[in-house]
């Protein structure tokens, strides 16, 4: 579990419009999808394990509370 | 055609009428390792008596993939080109995400090897050829069938071993007792070790079918094809390889909650395959209904009896890791046992066979198990990835390669273990030989007939190798007064690099590099590898 740096600012607005946008008009079911589809290929883009084991980690931890 | 099962005949064991002298190794089950074991021992000079309860090869060909170590293996064993002949040679994987294809590989693109990626072959063939060619060896292979073994007791210098025969029960001794009795080890449960690991519960419909036609589409293609949710058995997975006599093999998963009998009724069975090769005529050979575990042993060397092959270690078949990697622990074992006995090591060496063994069992069980997890989803979360990994699969391939149909068994790398000698090399301390073709004046040869079976010393290009009475060396273009080759097209230098030593194991793994070696490093790597610096032993 890490505390990261922002590093979305100033443009943060843009993306989470450009996220929820991509979303419309697809039922919740291809929202799923579509999620899991984005994270193997952010995955494939970040391409470090140690980093995306962190992320899945500090991603899980708010799960387990 | 179909096998012809003739069955092994038996023969009164002298144990019976009088008391026979404590035999060197008691070999407990004639499956692949338990004849590959007494073979490797064998040609060591090391006797061994072999008791198996039953009388006739693998009913059903079981395994069919061996890999290119496994084949390399059975070269030093004397049935590796039987086999190569034998069996279907393939190299190419196609996976299908329903009807489409997604992705392909190309497992050895490589030339300059004596053995390929992967044959096919049932494994009853392998039985039958270990069976011949441990009868070549009449003095030093005692090799009993309808012998069960019913009993042993471990009395710390010895075992004492109880036998069930036809004509009744009798009682050897033996200084080890080598338990090749398969997944249901009876020697293991005797012991009360614990067998634990994963257990899947989807379960799988395993046929060999014969048939004319290939059923391979139109052209008769020796690759291996797997579909992730196939129109033919939606929502599964299929795998269809080829064997040798017209012999094909298909994996069908079934549901978790299956009835396993009924699934492999001739009338439940015959619908299913005809999905997959249509009207083509076929007969079915053999049909069995599996469910797959992933386990193994904590400890495969208990003083005197150590295990072997599925004993010791079972994995789904999923990246044919199951015999291939029993035939590895054959490899490891064979040479070791047969320095301790010859009082050429301290027993201690034998512990080094668990180190890395279970090693390589760990690697075998989590790449087994990975696959087994991605051909069965579990949750609806697990199966919307591999849905949406299949998806990106179709032009994306980073996605093709997450797709995990079976990780193939490749050589396990017994990097910075006891017996290595520390050192950085192309192919580093630990790992098994790459194969390279070399020729000489006297006919061409391949590295791994070269090193394979003893401790042996090459040297790379320009290096000059130190006098060493007790270890065999070779050169690879240099000129010297030890055996010296050409590397066939510069293959070798390739593969390991110019001017530096290499010290094999007897299998065939690399122990220790040198640049240059002299004759004390050499000496002190090839006694390290032989267990001197083994805790107990070291002064
Ligand atoms: C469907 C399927 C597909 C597979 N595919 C592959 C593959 O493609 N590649 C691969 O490498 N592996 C594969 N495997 C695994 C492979 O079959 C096993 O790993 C292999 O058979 C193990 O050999 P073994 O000699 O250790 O045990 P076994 O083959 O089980 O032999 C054990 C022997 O011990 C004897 N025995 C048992 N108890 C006693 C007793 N009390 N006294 C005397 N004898 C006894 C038995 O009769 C038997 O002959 C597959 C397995 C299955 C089921």
């Amino acid at each position: 579990m890490s505390i990261a740096p922002d590093r979305l600012s100033p443009d943060q607005d843009d993306f989470y419009n450009t996220l929820i946008q991509a979303h419309e008009g697809l039922s919740e079911a291809q929202s799923h999808a579509m999620n899991a589809r984005l994270i193997l290929l952010m995955a494939n883009r970040i391409g470090d394990l140690a980093v995306l084991t962190d992320l899945i980690e500090t991603a899980r931890s708010y799960a387990d509370g | 055609m179909a096998y012809d099962y003739t069955p092994f005949p038996y023969v009164a064991p002298p144990g019976l009428t009088g008391t026979e002298p404590r035999h060197a190794v008691a070999i407990v089950g004639a499956g692949p390792i338990g004849l590959a074991m007494a073979v490797d021992l064998a040609q060591r000079g090391i006797r061994s008596v072999v008791l198996d309860d039953n009388n006739v090869v693998s009913v059903g060909s079981r395994a069919i993939c061996w890999s290119k170590r496994t084949l390399e293996i059975f070269d030093r064993l004397g049935i590796g080109q039987r086999m190569l002949e034998k069996g279907v040679t393939w190299k190419v994987g196609r996976q299908f995400y329903g009807d489409r294809e997604v992705y392909n590989f190309d497992l050895l693109p490589e030339d300059g090897h004596k053995y390929p990626a992967f044959i096919n072959l049932q494994q009853y063939y392998v039985e039958e050829y270990l069976v011949a060619r441990a009868g070549e060896f009449p003095e030093l292979i005692d090799l009993r069938f309808k012998n069960k073994v019913v009993g042993h007791q471990d009395k710390g210098d010895f075992v004492a071993l109880q036998i069930e025969t036809p004509d009744g029960e009798y009682q050897i001794e033996a200084d080890y007792l080598i338990a090749c009795d398969g997944a249901g080890s009876a020697t293991r449960q005797r012991m009360g070790l614990e067998f634990s690991g994963q257990t899947f519960e989807e379960q799988f419909l395993i046929a060999d079918i014969e048939m004319e036609q290939s059923p391979f589409g139109d052209e008769d293609v020796p690759e291996r094809w797997f579909w992730f949710d196939p129109t033919f058995h939606p929502g599964k997975s299929a795998l269809l390889h080829m064997q040798p006599d017209n012999i094909y093999r298909i994996d069908l998963q079934l549901d978790a909650d299956a009835d396993g009998k009924a699934e492999a009724a001739e009338d439940k069975v015959v619908p299913r395959i005809k999905a997959i090769v249509g009207d083509k005529p076929f007969k079915l050979d053999w049909v069995s209904v599996y469910k797959f575990r992933c386990i193994k042993l904590d400890q495969m060397v208990h003083n005197r009896v150590i295990f072997v092959g599925d004993s010791a270690h079972v994995v789904s078949p999923f990246g044919a890791r199951g015999g291939n990697g029993g035939i590895q622990d054959v490899d490891n074992l064979g040479w070791k046992l047969a320095a301790v006995l010859t009082d050429n090591a301290p027993a201690s060496l034998i512990r080094t066979y668990h180190q890395e063994r279970s090693h390589g069992a760990a690697e075998n069980i989590k790449n087994s198990s990975r696959s087994t997890n991605f051909m069965t989803p579990k949750t609806p979360i697990e199966a919307l990835f591999r849905a949406e990994a299949l998806t990106l699969a179709q032009d994306q391939p980073f996605a093709q390669k997450l797709l995990n149909s079976g990780r193939l068994s490749v050589p396990c790398s017994l990097e910075g273990m006891d017996l290595q000698t520390p050192g950085t090399a192309q192919v580093a301390p630990g790992r098994a030989l790459i194969d390279a073709p070399l020729e000489s004046e006297t006919g061409s040869s391949w590295l791994l007939n070269e090193v394979q079976g003893q401790f042996t010393l090459v040297g790379f290009g320009d290096v000059v190798l130190p006098d060493l009475p007790s270890v065999r060396r070779i050169g690879i273009n240099q000129r010297a007064d030890y055996p010296c080759f050409t590397a066939t097209n510069g293959h070798a230098i390739r593969r390991y690099g110019s001017g530096k030593a290499y010290l094999f194991r007897p299998d065939g793994h690399v122990c220790a590099v040198f640049d240059p070696p002299t004759e004390q490093s050499v000496l002190a790597a090839r006694a390290r590898a032989l267990g001197a610096e083994l805790e107990e032993n070291a002064a």
